[in-house]
């Protein structure tokens, strides 16, 4: 639920960049979202189209790259892409693990004219 | 029209990141620790807050802020202990972020407060992701919830820095593994600091206060 103001964010975070660029329209935003950032595509892509629709991004697609978890075992040093919880190194079966990726909630870029 | 491609790379969270680092610093100035305390609806929050706060009426200045999609209900309840209390009703926005936070800080008078504590919003999955400027998160997790909710609702394991288990007293009429629990707890978060309590029996309740009152001076010495 909470992606609505997660598509809230980024329309103010576009719209407020738009200016700088001479942008008028976007066509595309480009996110990048980590596999346990808990955000459900579906949902932002509506919320997006919700609340985009009264702003200059009305009609803007959004595209979402998801990015694998990988985590750094503390014990053994090994770096490595885990697929579930609990993380675990597959290399010495530690649990004192540091997550190196998958929590992102970014914007990499938008395109438009 | 010619089309150009802008690169942005920014946390689309800045801006609550940037909200909750004030917060944070605000609470610094005032000598107070902040807690975030989030759990599934009816973990037993509010009745902890309330038990929390006359437990320790002579030894921790504590305020609180509620937060509920509606109901002045929690804030209440907090009042009848005559702690500071102020009531954030969140609209249907299943958590709170730091703005939010922010805005309630000018009706509490938090001078002579020592410890500040944010009840989140009744969910295990939202509240996980916006920092609100704490100093620490605070999960609570009853026994009647199930022993399974940590491999179902990892992140909020992970982000937090103590688990409370609660409602302990209930454990002889429902089936609940207290080391299921805590063994998947574990292997989430290696670091997470584990309480059994129970609010009904009064059990473990020694422990959490000790934690609290050790976390302050900690943290944000007297």
């Amino acid at each position: 639920m909470h992606e609505l103001s997660i598509a809230q964010s980024i329309i103010e975070i576009v719209t407020q960049n738009m200016p700088k660029h001479n942008l008028t329209k976007v066509d595309t935003i480009t996110l990048r979202i980590g596999e346990i950032t808990q955000i459900m595509p579906d949902a932002l892509h509506f919320g997006f189209e919700c609340l985009s629709k009264e702003t200059s991004l009305d009609g803007t697609k959004l595209i979402i790259e998801t990015v694998p978890v990988k985590g750094h075992c503390k014990t053994c040093g090994q770096d490595f892409v885990f697929e579930d919880w609990p993380l675990v190194c597959p290399e010495c079966g530690q649990t004192d693990i540091q997550i190196i990726s998958g929590r992102e909630l970014e914007i990499v870029e938008f395109e438009g004219s | 029209m010619i089309e150009i491609k802008i690169s942005l790379v920014k946390n689309i969270l800045e801006a609550n990141e940037k909200i909750a680092a004030q917060n944070s610093q605000f609470f610094a100035g005032k000598g107070v620790m902040a807690i975030n305390m989030m759990s599934a609806p009816g973990a037993g929050k509010t009745t902890l807050i309330e038990d929390t706060i006359r437990s320790l009426k002579n030894e921790l200045n504590i305020a609180v802020i509620e937060g509920d999609i509606q109901s002045t209900y929690d804030a209440e309840a907090i009042s009848s202990t005559g702690a500071q209390v102020v009531q954030i009703n969140t609209g249907g926005a299943c958590h709170l972020d730091a703005n939010m936070i922010n805005e309630t800080l000018s009706q509490l008078d938090l001078n002579p407060v020592d410890l500040l504590i944010i009840e989140n919003v009744g969910n295990l999955v939202c509240p996980a992701e916006f920092n609100l400027g704490e100093s620490c998160k605070v999960m609570l997790l009853s026994t009647s919830e199930g022993d399974d909710k940590p491999l179902k609702y990892p992140l909020m394991f992970h982000e937090s820095s103590v688990l409370l288990i609660n409602k302990i007293d209930l454990l002889p009429y429902i089936d609940c593994s207290i080391e299921k629990i805590k063994q998947e707890s574990l292997k989430i978060n290696p670091d997470l600091t584990i309480f059994e309590i129970s609010c009904k029996t009064r059990q473990g309740l020694n422990d959490w206060h000790d934690w609290l009152k050790a976390e302050k001076q900690k943290k944000v010495p007297l």
